[in-house]
Order: C-alpha cells, then structure tokens, then sequence
C-alpha cells in the first residue's frame, strides 16, 4: 500500500491558510522557493474571515501612540508571561506591516484626512498605563475577512501552489527527529497523499472548538497542535484558554470588543454599570479575562439578567444609531439574525465564551519551533516551523490583547518566511523520507477503516465539549480539573472503540471529523493537566482555590508532552527584551 | 418534527442521485433556530450526509446551497422560515461531488481570471496610501463578498456561457477593483471586459441581488462597469 502513494516535492510546504499561513507563503513565493499551501478549507474560508475588530499598530492615527506603549500594554496584558523579545518585535513590526497590508488592498477605514482608522480597544493606554489609546486598525468590523482576501489576492499574484480541502493528518519525521514531510489525505478523494518538504511550517489555527460554547468555526480543533503531540514535540501554556467577554450568551457567536471600543458597555439585572466596580479607570475596557471575570462574577452572585440569571447585557442603544451602522454592521446583522435583537434599540444578552488559545507549538521570534533537548530549554528543530494561533511564541502570555492576533500572524508570518529562505540557502536538499514514520502515518489512517458497532465520532465530541466547559471554564479549582482530567481520560479510553458507520471514500467528512476529534482530544487533556498543575492565578487562568498571581514559583511556562498519559516541564520566561529594558511584573490594575 | 427532502449522491455507491427523506425532532435543536443546525443534527442520525461548513456565522460561504429552490448559506437561514418538507440540492449548474457538495472550481477560476489583486506600480509611499472617507465608502457593498457562489449559481447566464461568461460574483470583485482609487489598472481592466460574453452576458434577470447572503448588489455593478466602458468609449 505505501509505495502506491502519490508523492510531491516542494522547498516548503505550508500546513493551514489562514492569514498566518498566507503571509508566510507570500514572502516565500516572492524568494522564487518552491512553496505550497495545504488547507482543510478554501484559503478564504479560514477562521481569519471571522476576525471582527482589527490590528494593533501604533500607527497613532488619533491618538499619540508609539511601539512602546503597545509592547507594555502586551506585556501587562499577559500578566507579565509573555517573552519580551517577541514582543517587542512584534509591536516595533507592527506598524511597517499595517502599512504593508495597506499597500496590498486591504480596504481599512478611513479617517477624514485619508489615513487609517484606528479604533480604541480593550487593555490600550497611552503613557504607560495612562489614557485610552486608539491603536485598533479596522476595516468597518469585517477586519479579518478584508486581510485575508487580500493576502489570497496577492497568493494568487504571485502563483502559489495551494492544496485546497486537503487534510494534514501526520508530521513525517525521521528517526533523527527531522521533520521530512507530511501525510495529507485528498478529501475529495479520500487518498493519502505524501507531501516532502525542505521546510515545514504549521499555521493551523486554534483548538477553542474543544469547549462547547465558543466563538469559534468548526474547524478549530487544535490539528497543528495534536500532529506536534504525536510527532513527540512539546506544547506550551495551554492551559491558558482566552473566554472572550462577549459571545452571545447561549450560543457563542461573538460579539467584538469593538462595540466597547465605540462606547458601548455592560449592564447586570439592576442596569448598572458593573464594570466601575471591577475596573475603575479602564471600565468596559479592561482587558479580556479582567471583564470576563467580573460577568461571571456577577452572575454567580445573582445579578445576571433573564429567567435564569445566566446572562447579562451589553448596551449599545444610548450610541449614535448611525456610528453602530457604519461602524458596526457585521455585528448589528449578526445580532438581529441570531437574537432578533437589532442593538441600535435594545442590549444584547452576552457570556464569556471560549475563544483564543493562548498556548501552541513552542517557537522562537523567528518561527523556529524550539524544545528543549540537551543543553539549552530552547534549541530550534532544524526545518520546522509554526506560528499563528497554533504557535506560542509567546506574545499573548496569559492573556491576549485584542487585536494582537491578527499582528501576531502577519509579524510571525513574515519573520518564519524570511528564517525559511535563509535556512534553505544552506539546506538545499530533501533527506531521503524515514520509511517507519510513513508506516505510522498510514496505520493512523488506516485506523478508521475499523469496521464493525462502537461509539459515534458525534458522541465523544459533544461530551467532550460540555466536560471542558464544566471542567475547565472561567473560574477553577483543583477538585473540579482533576475530575475533568479523569473525564478526558475516559473520554480517550473510549475513543479506541469509535467506529465508522461511513467508510466511503469521496469527501467523508465523518472522516475528517473523526481525525479532527483526536486531535481535540489530545488538546484538551494537555489543556486539562497543564491547568490542574498551575497553581496560582495569572491572566486568563484563574483559580479560585489560589486566587493570587505567584511569580516566584510560577513565572514560567509549561510544555507539556503527550507520552505516558501526559507530562509536564517547565522553562523559563523571557523577560529580556531585544534593545529596551525588561517590564518587571507588577500587581495588575485596570 | 421537521421534515426534509435532501439530494443525495455518493458517486462510491449510487450510479444516479436520489431524494431521501429525514425527520428532526425539534426538541433535539434546543432552541436553536438555523438550518445549519438542524442538518449537523441529521448528520448525527445520519454519518454519510455530506456538506460543507465552518464558520456557523455566514462570514466564511462554505455552506451554500439550494434551499426551497433558492440558493442560501444554511448557517444564516432561519428555520422558521422554510416550508417543509424542507427541500435541500446542490447549488445548481455545478458538478457535484457528494450530496450537497459540489465543485467549485469554475467559480473560482472565473474570479482568478478578473485578476482580484490591486494593481499600482507607483512607488509605495512610506505611510499608506492616502484615501478619502468617500473614496473608501464606495468599496462598501463590494469588498464584503465572501465568494459563497450563490449568485452566480443562480444566474441563467452563467449556466448558458460555461467559462465565457464571468457571472455575478467576479463581475462584482473586478467592480471592486476598477472603483478603487488605489487601483491604477483601470483601463487594462476595462479592456479586458470588453468582449461579448464575459460582461455582456448579464441580461439584469436579478437572480444574483435576490440571493445574496450579504445582502450585495453584484447586477448593479455590473451596470457600473457598463457605464465606465460606455464613458471611456465616448
Ligand atoms: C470571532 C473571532 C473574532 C476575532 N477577532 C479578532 C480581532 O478583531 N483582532 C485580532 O487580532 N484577532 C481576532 N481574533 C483572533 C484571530 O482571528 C485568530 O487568532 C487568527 O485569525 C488566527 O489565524 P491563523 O492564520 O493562525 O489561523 P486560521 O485563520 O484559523 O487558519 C488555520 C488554517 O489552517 C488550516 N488547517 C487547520 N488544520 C488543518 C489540517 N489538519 N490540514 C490542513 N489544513 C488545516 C485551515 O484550513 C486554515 O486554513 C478573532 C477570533 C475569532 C474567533
Ligand atoms: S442580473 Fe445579470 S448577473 Fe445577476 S443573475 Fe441576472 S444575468 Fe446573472
Ligand atoms: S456576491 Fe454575494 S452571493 Fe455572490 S459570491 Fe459574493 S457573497 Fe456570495
Ligand atoms: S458556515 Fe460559514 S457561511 Fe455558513
């Protein structure tokens, strides 16, 4: 069977085309390298599309604004867990890079004199921690989908190779530990396909699909992060999940913190205006996990709005009715299809709900997957590559700005192009693929070729939504993960009996979801054990049982390792910046 | 219960489609209201029911279809609104795949053919390339397409002119292009559409404005691009 597989050859081969994937295969095509592009959906139907309210750069468009700012908002954002020479290029990138985008097509809205809008968003100061900065670049609230396009349009230009609805299911390593390739099936027609690569670079997205609510698309399920996990690599920080304050409660759609921005605020079943207790100066503005916090806070205390208390409100009616239209359409619409609630007249009912992963594939600032190996915490695997939402580089710490992921995946994108064109200046030539890991690889596929009555693929995933929701959502404690870890560890114990009612070969989507469940699974257990060994409170992660940040014990970040049912390491923060001086960790006020 | 009549066709076992019918007990939506729901849900009764989905929001266009005989993305078309049984096809005039699967290629290639990229070799200031307020509103209504093949699927001409005429979705993006202020291609554009079926074609039937999700106007930019090859010929 496995000398029967088709083959192909590339310099690089990009896994995911989102917007980190296609700005890294742009910079790679305009090398003259060989590149492809492998995504499970049309490039523009990635999750990027979705992305509502814009970009971080301190462009200071209406507001004085500069890098360094937006790096000690980063910083501080993340509760101090972030590595500061990630960030500080990111933040020194960003502005170059907006304009950039700018230059390729991106529609951005303007202001009166022609320049990019910028709107205000949560955890943006000037000065330090003084004023509201506008640092937001937006594109109405349809910022994701106007990069993405863009980024495709300029793909298109300059003749990518794009593999579309091809489904990655395997890195192909050597025993070496060189990443060689990648086993891909054709969903169309159900055939594996061996893709060798030079270089390989992972920008799969994200994993909040593992809880039920989420403001996530379906395809989220974490893939780039399970493929590292099989392939024996580390994942980092996972047990920070971003709960976004917004998505509509009950249903999770989400509801972009641009609302906020444009002057909108929350409300409990009293109609006050609870954030002034929570957050004094930034108010509806604090960052994500201090506002998430504080809803469900409220709603534990009873002051949640509805029959069930289980909600409350986010008011926009007292706006312009004009601004919420022309700045706010996407969201208006979405509001008035899914609640019937059209915002210019009344609030809409919002929860905290899953919606970034903080944590991913451990990399350097330039996209060099990194593990600790002999000497040193960080020593990059030659050739392999990740950045994205499926990446921890770490800029977000333990706790995400707004905004600064769609900077993250242009800055990341850009900076593991430029590192791949030069390592494959030295690195010319494929290494013969390791015939054992293609083995494996196949075995893997193969396994859902069992036939025969067992559990549904539907079952286990929706089971597993509700254990991490239950088990691992806003606030948590010890008692509470560790039942969750044992829940995981049933849920995977009867995932060995899952079988296939629909062994066809043309486009089995009952396939890939199946793919797509282990690989949910595998995320949500590293999830699970990474949060249940925190033992302190720090962004994103809060524990009621150890409501204090620990930096003595706990300024550091976690990898954990899938083998012998989940392992746990830990490597150091890095609090060095590349020019500046380090942001030293300090109590956390908004 | 909801009733619905679904195509099907799975070219590793049917030689021809067929109609097949499922019911929903409604209290298995708990309270959700879309389409899209409902099918993930017979998809559960059901693993072979094949069709395309992501964002679940009606931003990402992967879940078009033909929904009572009128092409629509599931996730945003609420189910109250359907007559049942609840009749669900392909999108029609395009090769299907697997059930409500179909491919999509001549769609796309007819979007890659109107070159949807911006074009200007002026050199690139160092800030951005400054444009008005209203300059930039007159992208508004075009730049949001989300490539969901409903309207072109839906329009009598492009299933008449198979890869002559472009059809409502890519007329639309080359509008986008042409009124950009950024754009310096607009002439060689205009050339390009100037031939008797990859413009011309568009007899203003307004299927494509009647079935657009977002709620875009691609036949009025195509009576804009008429008008700019009428202006420039004059
Ligand atoms: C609703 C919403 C709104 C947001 N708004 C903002 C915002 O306003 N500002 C901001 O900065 N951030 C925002 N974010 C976050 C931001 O959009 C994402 O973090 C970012 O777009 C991720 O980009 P990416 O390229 O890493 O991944 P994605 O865009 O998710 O792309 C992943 C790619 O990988 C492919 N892929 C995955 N698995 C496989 C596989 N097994 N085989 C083949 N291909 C695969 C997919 O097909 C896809 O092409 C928002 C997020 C959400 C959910
Ligand atoms: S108006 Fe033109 S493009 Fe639209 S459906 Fe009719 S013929 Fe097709
Ligand atoms: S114009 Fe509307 S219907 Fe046509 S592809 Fe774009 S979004 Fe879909
Ligand atoms: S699932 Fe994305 S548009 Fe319907």
């Amino acid at each position: 069977m496995k000398n029967n597989i088709e083959r192909r050859r590339f310099d690089c081969l990009v896994i995911g085309a989102g917007g980190a994937g296609l700005r890294a295969a742009l910079q790679l095509v305009q090398a003259d390298l060989h590149v492809a592009v492998v995504s499970k959906v049309f490039p523009t139907r990635s999750h990027t599309v979705a992305a509502q309210g814009g970009m971080n750069a301190a462009l200071g468009n209406l507001t004085p604004d500069n890098w360094h700012w937006h790096m000690y908002d980063t910083v501080k954002g993340g509760d101090f867990l972030g590595d500061q020479d990630a960030i500080e290029y990111m933040c020194r990138a960003a502005s170059r890079l907006v304009i950039e985008l700018e230059h390729f097509g991106v529609p951005f809205t303007r202001l009166e004199n022609g320049r990019i809008y910028q709107r205000p968003f949560g955890g943006q100061s000037q000065n330090y921690g003084g004023e509201q900065a506008a640092r937001t670049c937006a594109a109405a609230d349809r910022t994701g989908h106007a990069i993405l396009q863009s980024l495709y349009q300029q793909n298109l230009r300059s003749r990518t190779h794009f593999f579309d609805e091809y489904f990655a299911t395997d890195l192909l390593v050597s025993e070496e530990g060189v990443t060689q390739g990648v086993m891909v099936i054709d969903i169309e027609s159900g055939q594996p396909l061996i893709i060798e690569a030079k270089t390989i670079l992972l920008a799969t997205g994200g994993s909040a699909r593992i809880f039920r609510t989420s403001t996530n698309a379906m395809i989220n399920t974490g893939d780039g992060m399970a493929m590292a996990l099989r392939a024996g690599l580390p994942i980092q920080d996972m047990e920070f999940v971003q709960f976004h304050p917004t998505g509509i409660a009950g249903l999770g759609m989400l509801i972009s913190e641009a609302t906020r921005g444009e002057g909108g605020y929350l409300i409990n079943k009293d109609g006050e205006r609870f954030m002034e207790r929570y957050a004094p100066h930034a108010l509806d503005l604090a960052s994500r996990d201090v506002v998430s916090r504080a809803i469900a806070t409220e709603i534990r205390e009873g002051r949640g709005c509805g029959e069930n208390a289980d909600y409350v409100l986010l008011q926009l009616h007292h706006l312009d009715p004009d601004i919420v239209k022309s700045r706010l359409p996407g969201i208006r619409g979405m509001s008035i299809r899914f609640t019937g609630i059209d915002p210019v007249d009344a609030p809409i009912p919002v929860f905290p709900t899953a919606h970034y992963t903080m944590g991913g594939i451990p990399t350097n600032r330039k996209g060099q997957v990194v593990v600790p190996l002999h000497h040193a915490p960080e020593e990059p695997q030659q050739g392999l590559y990740a950045i994205g939402e499926c990446a921890c580089v770490s800029v977000h710490g333990a706790n995400r700005l707004g905004g600064n992921s769609l900077l993250d995946i242009v800055v990341f994108g850009r900076a593991a192009g430029n590192h791949i064109i030069d390592f494959l200046a030295d690195n010319r030539f494929h290494t013969p693929l390791s015939e054992a890991s293609i083995e494996q690889a196949m075995d893997h596929i193969q396994r859902w070729d069992k036939k025969g009555e067992g559990e549904s693929v539907a079952d286990i995933t929706k089971q597993m939504r509700v254990m991490m929701e239950q088990y691992c959502g806003v606030f948590r404690t010890q008692d509470v993960l560790d039942e969750g870890v044992e829940k995981g560890r049933e849920l995977l114990a009867r995932l060995a009996d899952v079988r296939l009612g629909d062994q066809s070969k043309v486009f089995n989507t009952a396939r890939i979801e199946a793919f797509e469940l282990e690989n949910q699974l595998e995320v949500a257990m590293a999830t699970l054990l990474s949060a249940a060994a925190r033992t302190e409170s720090r962004g994103a992660h809060s524990r009621l049982d150890f409501p204090d940040r620990d930096d003595r014990e706990w300024m550091k970040h976690t990898l954990y390792y899938n083998r012998d049912g989940g392992v746990l390491d830990y490597k150091p923060v890095r609090t060095q910046p590349l020019t500046v001086d380090s942001f030293p960790p300090v109590e956390r006020v908004y | 219960m909801i009733r619905f009549s679904i195509y099907r066709f799975n070219p590793d076992k049917d030689s021809k489609p067929y109609m097949q019918d499922y019911q929903l007990d409604e209290s298995r939506l708990e309270g959700r209201k879309m389409l899209l729901d409902a099918i993930l849900l017979l998809k559960e009764q059901d693993e072979s029911l094949s069709f395309r989905r992501s964002c679940r929001e009606g931003v990402c266009g992967s879940d078009a279809m033909n929904i009572n005989g009128s092409n629509g993305l599931a996730c945003i078309t609420p189910l109250s609104s359907l007559k049942q049984p609840i009749n669900l096809n392909p999108l029609p005039g395009m090769p299907v795949i697997r059930d409500l699967i179909v491919d999509m290629e001549s769609f796309y290639r007819q979007y890659r053919t109107i070159k949807p990229w911006l074009m200007n070799d002026e050199p690139e200031p160092e800030i951005e390339r400054l444009q008005s307020d209203e300059e930039r509103k007159k992208l508004d209504g075009l730049y949001e397409c989300i490539l969901c093949g409903c309207c072109s699927t839906a329009c009598p001409s492009f299933w008449w002119n198979p890869g002559k005429y472009l059809g409502p979705a890519a007329l639309l993006q080359s509008y986008r292009f042409l009124v950009d202020s950024r754009d310096k291609a607009t002439n060689e554009r205009l050339d390009e559409l100037e031939d008797p079926f990859r413009l011309f074609r568009c007899h203003s039937i307004m299927n494509c404005v009647e079935v657009c999700p977002r709620d875009l106007n691609p036949a009025l930019a195509i009576h804009n691009i008429r008008k700019m090859l009428l202006k420039r010929a004059t």
